[in-house]
This record gives structure tokens, sequence and C-alpha cells, in this order.
């Protein structure tokens, strides 16, 4: 492998600490190195900003319901096509991109590692098939847990050991990556067409609450000592006065601590915060629940959230909360998919429009800014939109435009129809924070990596970490003329380096890199009970032969990248 | 000694059993017997048994006769013919593995070609209703484990998809279904007395090319709005009655075939029916599902999709995906005479397509591969065979309910015979040698 030496660039790393000050990075191998050979290609980064690889902790980016979104919208395509160009493959769609321009669009803006968000782990060979086809970014997929029979029955019976050996078997036979819930129990109640909308709520037939739900999978997660911890979207997402159940979801991981060999710290994150952080009654009284979302946060330190921005666009939702997308095509009636999946979740699809001359958007849009700018630690808080749902993950560079520059989120304000109403309802105008580039750094690089556990490796550019680097044209020794410059810098990097393969240069994509797999190996005490109740639900309910069900073989994950656990004590 | 080999997956319809249990003999040479298939499913194992099989690719020749030629002359002959067509048709993918559609759509890529399936004469319809208007569904499983109402509309499963009935819709016992058969009401939906409709609680004995007016008199129904007297030949009381089996259930399913996607009104039969699904879930759970014939033309179309964006009718020889089916459908491009160049591959559009598009592939070059002889290989200058995918090699491939599962090798094809997927990537490699592709 070749060798690189990126000279003179404001190195901005939260690994180390490494506030701007110029520094030469070199790359030797695939990782970050303190120093190389005579012969090493030298980058030049005067005047530059040079960050490692940023992490994307929570996007739908491969799987059966981003196809269904791409298969259901023809017009996401229009005038959104990009042909065959070198070695790129042609490309379409804005919110829902093809897999190719997927991985291109990342690579792009300087992301090494994306997490796809929802796994039905009976569609393991799809999203894998689809992750093969996404090219140079290492991404992994949550298997969902929250409606799983198996995890319904035994937590029930508070069986958490039990619990623990049946997601060490799923994530081995999905190449699963971290145990994600979603809408805990309503999803399964959504199988009669029903709901949870509260943490207290019980599923029908099973007679668990989701309290229940999400308390023990927290506790088998820490069982195991997985890198990540359990990933929530938790009840009642997107109605006025969800913040209460926000609220009562979090207070669950009181007094539970960080079990793991990977220096993760918290035991809950909270997702798409934005959609789980209203107050209100109805569209009329709609208003910011962002202050008491994050008072929560900043107190309780096992806790890490993710933002899921609006990014005021056209776009496409799609979540495994099944009743969720029933209830917004009854809101804004436009074409309703749903797929319900046997013994294990359910999930649909809905375009959605967010439209700035509407209240309720433009007070979603200041929301989704608000959890950020009011969270004390950007270490534990990370930007997302939820890609597609609040916008399409192409937008990061405005996002980072509108946290990073008060006079752009001002410019935006007056431009809302409703601007009085986004004040009065949220406290957006308060707000002068203007995010840093070393706190960009820890909201979308060494934070999320802390997060999923991959903080030895991603996320940062100490010698022996993986070489993901990123450089971005912005001179951090001048003030920002133009807000624009921001979203334009960091829309296409001058140069990105993925394990030690320079992939984008000047915002043109010149290498395909050596794209892997993430997943969690996990070695668990043999569990007979659980291997005989999983033998037993596939002779009687799937549909499918366990025999069948291991996404198996070079084709699904042609290259992988285990992340070993042991929990055989 | 034999070998038995269980848990095979069946490469016939779009029901992917997943449970055959196939004997081979002791060098996995012969494959002996097939055991829980159905007689299609069986048929197609031992077919591949047959002592009269073409296992070389034949070429043309002038005088109407075969003339065998290598796997490489066929190779070079299909990357020439692409690279020379400007409007080359790359059509079938449905019975062949998702590694090999991946191939088929690098190579479609490179020789800018219109690229289509057999949704094109089948669930295309489908398709374009979804996109109108959304499609609420599930997997079989959830049936078999919670259905208690379940509708076929315009299909035959007894004949067409033998084993869906006693696998996931009608006879097993599932979670919330103990009962099996005694638990639900099936209702069919059909012109025809057929295999299926004896075994309904009611058979709606439809006027042909009515289902249009039927799906919409039960949408009038399930809101207790006036009916005339009969609508589609069924009597209004007899609506109402069905109206009432529908809401009273817990979970009910719409199982739906080509009596509805191919007869009059086409996709507008489709967007009823989705939207009698949408109305019906304002009064309890309801999924619809069409009932996809090829074994893996539902992966076909999510191929396309996560590639191009579009599930079927692409055409890519403007260097971008574009897709406006009866534009960019096959039966259009070949009756249009737009095509220069035919490439089939998992299908038989030769006996399927109308005569007028028939007749467009005899007059271009063409190649087929396809295992089988077939009318379309008799129409074809190339008939390229190939292993028997699902038999003689494995692949992923995707249930009409979308759930992918990975097929099996049971037996090694007969020796020197490629699988799709070796010879599309001869094909591919070549053909970017002749375009200079990157």
């Amino acid at each position: 492998m070749s060798e690189y030496i990126i000279k003179n660039g404001h190195v901005f790393d939260p690994v180390q600490g490494i506030k701007g000050d110029k520094l030469d990075i070199a790359i030797k191998d695939g990782k970050i190195v303190d120093k190389v050979g005579s012969g090493a290609k030298v980058i030049d980064a005067k005047d530059k900003t040079v960050m490692a690889g940023a992490v994307e902790i929570h996007a739908h980016v491969a799987g059966p319901k981003v196809n269904l979104g791409r298969i259901y919208r023809p017009e996401d395509k229009l005038f959104s096509c990009t042909p065959t160009k070198g070695m790129e493959r042609m490309g379409s769609g804005a919110s829902i991109p093809t897999t190719f321009k997927t991985g291109y669009e990342y690579a792009k803006m300087g992301f090494g590692v994306a997490m796809e968000a929802a796994m039905p782990p009976l569609f393991s060979r799809h999203v894998h098939e689809e992750i093969r086809d996404t090219p140079i970014i290492d991404e992994g997929a949550f298997p969902v847990f929250g409606n799983n029979w198996f995890v319904l029955e035994y937590l029930k019976n508070q069986e958490i050991e039990n619990t623990a050996a049946y997601i060490a078997w799923m994530l081995n036979v999905t190449k699963g990556y971290a145990v994600k819930v979603v809408n805990p129990g309503g999803t399964e109640a959504w199988g009669w067409g029903l709901n949870c909308l509260t943490v207290n709520d019980p599923v029908p037939y099973f007679d668990i609450t989701p309290a229940e739900i999400v308390k023990g999978l927290m506790e088998a997660n820490e069982y195991l000592g997985l890198p990540h911890s359990m990933h929530i979207h938790p009840n009642n997402l997107g109605n006025p006065g969800c913040y209460e159940t926000t609220l009562d979801t979090m207070r669950l991981a009181e007094g539970i601590k960080a079990n793991n060999k990977f220096g993760r710290e918290q035991v809950l994150h909270l997702t798409h915060s934005q959609f789980h952080s209203y107050k209100g009654t109805n569209w009329g009284d709609f208003e910011s629940g962002a202050k008491e979302i994050t008072d929560y946060v900043n107190k309780n330190k096992n806790i890490t959230i993710d933002t899921g921005n609006v990014t005021l666009d056209e776009t496409t939702t799609m979540t495994a909360d099944g009743p969720f997308e029933h209830h917004l095509t009854g809101l804004n009636h436009l074409k309703w998919a749903n797929c319900d999946v046997e013994l294990e979740t359910a999930a649909g699809v809905v375009p959605y429009i967010y439209s700035p001359n509407i209240s309720v958007c433009a007070i979603q849009w200041a929301i989704g800014l608000e959890i950020p700018l009011m969270m004390k630690d950007p270490m534990r808080c990370y930007i997302t939109t939820d890609h597609p749902n609040a916008g399409p993950f192409t937008r990061y560079p405005r996002v980072y435009k509108w946290l990073m520059s008060e006079k752009a989120r001002k410019q935006q304000i007056d431009s809302f129809k409703h601007k009085d109403k986004v004040l009065s309802q949220t406290g957006i105008g308060a707000l002068d924070r203007e995010i840093s580039l070393y706190e960009l750094a820890q909201m979308t690089r060494a934070g999320p990596a802390k997060s999923l556990g991959l903080a030895s490796m991603v996320g940062g550019l100490k010698p022996g970490m993986d070489a993901d680097v990123a450089i971005y044209n912005i001179n951090p020794d001048k003030p920002v003329a133009n807000p624009d410059d921001i979203e334009k810098a960091f829309s296409r990097c001058a140069a990105f380096i993925k394990s030690g393969v320079q992939v984008v240069s000047n915002g043109e994509i010149v290498s395909n890199g050596h794209k892997r797999t993430l997943w969690v190996n996990v070695k668990a005490k043999e569990n007979p009970q659980v291997a005989r109740d999983i033998a037993e639900k596939f002779v009687k309910y799937y549909s499918m032969t366990q025999n069948n069900y291991e996404a198996l073989g070079h084709h699904f994950v042609p290259n992988p990248y285990a992340i070993e656990v042991d929990a055989t004590n | 000694m034999t070998k038995t080999i269980t848990d095979v997956i069946c490469p016939f319809c779009g029901t992917l059993c997943d449970d055959v249990e196939v004997v081979v003999s002791d060098d996995g040479k012969k494959l002996l017997e097939v055991a829980n298939a159905c007689v299609i499913g069986t048929e197609k194992f031992l077919h591949s048994q047959s002592a009269d099989r073409v296992t070389k690719p034949r070429l043309r020749q002038a005088d109407g006769s075969w003339k065998d030629i290598s796997y490489d002359e066929a190779a070079d002959y299909t990357a020439k013919m692409l690279a020379g067509a400007k409007k080359p048709l790359m059509y079938g993918w449905s019975s062949t593995n998702c590694e090999a559609q991946s191939v088929g759509n690098e190579i479609a890529e490179i020789a800018k070609a219109c690229c289509d399936n057999t949704a094109a004469v089948c669930h295309g319809t489908t398709l374009i209703a979804v996109q109108d208007i959304g499609l609420p569904t599930c997997t079989l499983g959830e049936v078999k484990n919670r259905a208690d109402r379940v509708i076929f509309w315009g299909c035959n499963p007894a004949h067409a998809h033998p084993r869906h009935m006693s696998r996931y819709s009608i006879f097993p016992r599932g979670f919330f279904t103990g009962k099996g058969q005694m638990s639900r009401k099936l209702v069919v939906v059909d012109p025809r007395c057929t295999d299926t409709s004896k075994m309904a609680d009611v058979h709606l004995q439809i006027e042909q090319g009515r289902d249009y007016e039927l799906l919409n008199a039960l949408r009038v129904a399930l809101k207790g709005e006036w009916l005339p007297d009969s609508v589609a030949g069924i009597p209004a009381e007899k609506i109402r009655e069905v109206a009432d089996i529908l809401k009273s259930g817990r979970f009910g399913i719409i199982f739906f075939g080509m009596g509805v996607t191919q007869s009059l009104s086409k996709n507008h039969n489709i967007d009823e029916a989705i939207a009698l699904t949408k109305d019906l879930n304002e009064y309890t759970k309801y999924s619809i599902m069409p009932m996809r014939g090829h074994y893996n033309v539902t992966g076909s179309g999510e191929v396309f999709a996560w590639q191009f964006g579009f599930p079927y009718s692409v055409d890519l020889t403007r260097g971008f995906a574009r897709y406006n089916p009866g534009d960019s459908s096959s039966i259009d491009l070949l009756t249009r005479g737009e095509v220069d160049a035919m490439f089939t591959i998992g299908s038989d559009p030769g006996a399927h397509f109308p005569i007028s598009a028939v007749k467009g592939i005899a007059k271009v070059d063409s190649v087929c591969i396809d295992p089988h002889l077939t009318p379309t290989s008799g129409v074809s200058k190339l008939h390229v065979p190939v292993a028997f995918n699902g038999v003689e090699c494995g692949g992923n491939c995707y249930r009409m309910d979308n759930v992918p599962i990975d097929c099996r090798k049971v037996v090694e094809p007969p020796e020197g015979m490629l699988t799709d997927e070796q010879f599309l990537v001869m094909v591919r490699d070549r053909l970017r040698k002749l375009k200079g592709a990157a």
C-alpha cells in the first residue's frame, strides 16, 4: 500500500485534543503512523482543514424498505440521475439514491463509515447485497429486536441470559452490528393494526410493556458487552407531547452501567431525538421540548443521542415503526407502503415534504438545531438527518452551516412564512452558540465512533488508527465571509483517504477503495434452551427453514471485518 | 450410497419453497429423486438430468442449421453484438440468480442497453399501481401466523403456485391460527371455476374484465353506501356479505394474479385493490400481495432498483437510467422496431410476447442464454445453454414477498458447462475491452 503525508493542514482531532494546529499526518499501510519515508506521496493541505473520516451513526441506506422506497418513487429520480463517469457507476435518486450513488456521495463528503439503522433479520441477505454494492464506505447494519417474539417471550419472564444468547445468535447469522429497537412492542401490536404509545401500554397477547422490553434489552446488551449500546427509536414518535414518552424511556437507563472493552460509556443511544422532542397537545399548539430532553441528557452521562435534523426537503420517510407510517399517510395523504415481517418487525414508507411554508415543518427544523446547540457535551450528541426521514444525508453540509453560523440560522428563520410562530414555539431565536470545527469533529467523528465502540479504529487521527482522513477547503484562520462557503466546503472534500487509499481528489472519485462490512461476532455460552426455542420457532412459525436463514458466503459479505466479543465469562 | 440433501430451494415459482429434499448419487453427478416439491418443481429438478440436453453453445448458420461453438466464441459473439448495437435490449433475468443479474447490469451499463424483466408482461402493472398508491404488504409467514381472511383475486394457486396454500395461505397452523384452514375464511374472485375456487367459502364468479367495478363496489359496501342491484354480475347483497366477511377479520390478505394485472384496466385494477386494502386498514389489519410468477422475478426488480433506481423497463441508452413503461418496455421497443440486438436470459419471450414482437427478435442479432430449448432459443442466432440455477449452482433469489433466500447447488452440471454468472463475466470483460470502459 502506498504511503502518504498530508502537510501543513489545520488538524482537528478530538481524540488527541488537537484544535486546529498545523500538523502533518502520515499514512502507511492503511493506518495513521508517526512518520513515513521520503518516498511518500505528499498532499498539500495548506490553508485547509484536516479531520478524520466522518462516521454516520444512523441512516437508512440499504435493505428492503430503502429499496421499496426506490421502487415506488420514480419521481425521486427526476433531475437526480448521474451518468457513468470514469470508474463511477451511474446513479439516481435524491432522497433514496441508488447504492453506488450512496457510496460516492458519502465519500465525497469525507465519510468513512455508515451504519444502516434497521435491518429486518429475515431480510439480512438483502441488506448485505446492497451494502456490498455501496462502494468505498465501511458499513454495518443493526438488526431490530424490539418486537421480536423471542425477545418478548424471554423478557416477559425477565430472562436476560436467554435474551443475550438469542441476540448473540442473531448478530452472528445476520452479520449484524448492534441491538436496534424501534417502537418497542408497538410494531408487534401493529400486526393487529394497533400500537403502543407509552412505555406502559401492554403488547397485545404477549402481555409485556415497552418499558420491560427496553430495560431487558439494555441489560442483555451489557451482559454481552457489545461495542454499541442499545440503539432506540422510542414509542410515540412524531406526536405532539411525545417528549414525555421519550423521558420515560430514557429514565429506564437509570442505574444501568456500561460494560464493555471498547471504551463506550453509554447504555442507551436515543436516535433522531428531534422527532421525540415535541411538546403541545395538537398541531396547533405544537412546540419544542428540546430543552426538557437536552436537560435530561446533559445530566445523565450514560445516554448518547443523535439529532435527526429536518432539512426542509422533499424526502421519503421509512421506519420499522409501522403504525407511525400509517398515521403519517393519514396526515399527508401520500402513498403508503408497509411490510410486516413474521415474528420480527414491520416497516412503513411514506413520502414527505418538509415545506418551509408549513409551521410544523419549520418548528421541526428549529428543534433539530436546538438539540445540538443545547447539548453541553458534543461527544454525546451526533449530527444525523435520520436519512432519509428528516432529509437526505447529502444535506449534512447545510446542517453544519446552520449549526456553525448564527447568521445562516437567522437567514433561514427570516425566510419562514410562519417566522413568529417558530420563534414563539421554540427557543431557536435565543441561541447564539456557533459550533466550532473542533466541536463538529466531536459530533461527526470522535463522538459517534466512541458511541459505536469503534473509538480505537476510526473517528480520530492518532497513530495506529485507520487512515480515514478528510481534507476540506476551509481555512480556520480566516473568518467565514459567507455561511454558504461552509456548506460548499463540506459538500465536496478536497481529498479523502479511506483506509490508506485516496478515494476522492478535488471532489471527484478516484478509487473505489476497499469497502468492508463491519459486524459483531459474539462468542456466547452455549444455551440449549435458546437453541431449542429457535429450532421450534422455525419449524412451527417461520416461512423459511432454519438452515436457510443465515446470510452466508462471499456474495453477501465479501469483505467482512468482525469485531470480536467474548461473552463466555 | 446415495446422499440426501435437505432444505433445498425450488427454483420454479415465486413461492420459492425451501424445504425440498433431493437425493443425489454418491459422486454428486446424478440427481435421482425429489421429495416435498410440487409436480412442477419436481419436473424442474429432474429435467436437468435429461439425456437430450444441449450442453454446448450453438450458432445459427446461413443455411439455418446449428453449429456447436465454444463458450469463448459465444462470449466473443455476444460482446461484439452488444458493442456494435445502438439500442440493445437485455430482457429476462427472472429465472437466474441475483449474482448474474448484477453482472448483467454492469454489461447493460457499458453497452447502454435497455434492460427489462418479465414483469413487463406480468406484474409490471402492479408496480405502476404501487408507484401510484403504495403497497401495504407483509411476509408470507405473517399470513401463516395471523391471517383469518384470505382472498385470491384473479389467480389460481392450486395450479400456478401449488404449495402456496399448504405452506402459507390456507392450511398451515400458525401462531394465532392454530386451527389451520378452520380458522380462515377463503374468498376467491375468478370468472372461472378453478381448483382454488372449489375450496372457497365464497366464490365470486365475476363477469370477465369487471374487476375494477367489483373492487370499487366492495369499497362502497364497506362504507355502507348505496349500491346498484348488481355489479360485475354479483348481486349487491352478496357484495355486502363479502364486505362484512372482510371487515370482521382480525388480519386479512389479498393475493392477486395475472387475472387482474393483465386484463382490462390493468394497473387501475391494482390501484383499486390497494385502495380497498388501505380502506380495510381503517377497520382491521389488511395486506395485499402480488402472486409473482418466476422464482426470481422479484429479485430482478430489487437488483434493478438498488443499482438503477427502477424495478423494470429501464432504458440506459443515454448513459443514465430512465424509466417509462410503454416507451422503454420490451414489447413496445420490439414492435416499434427500435431494437438492433436482442439479449435474452432466464426467460422465454418467444413463447409469451405477441408475434409482432417476436418477429422483431428474429430480425436482429440475438443471443439466448437458457438451459432449455425454447421458442426464444429457436428464433435466436446464438443459443448459450448454461447450468440450471438452483440445481447446478446456487445464488440469491427473492420470494414473492421480497424475502431473499439463497438457492443451493445440489448436483454438478454436465462437464464444461458454465453458469449464467460465469458466462456473463466473460461477456463483461470482453465488452469492457471493446468499449474501452474503466
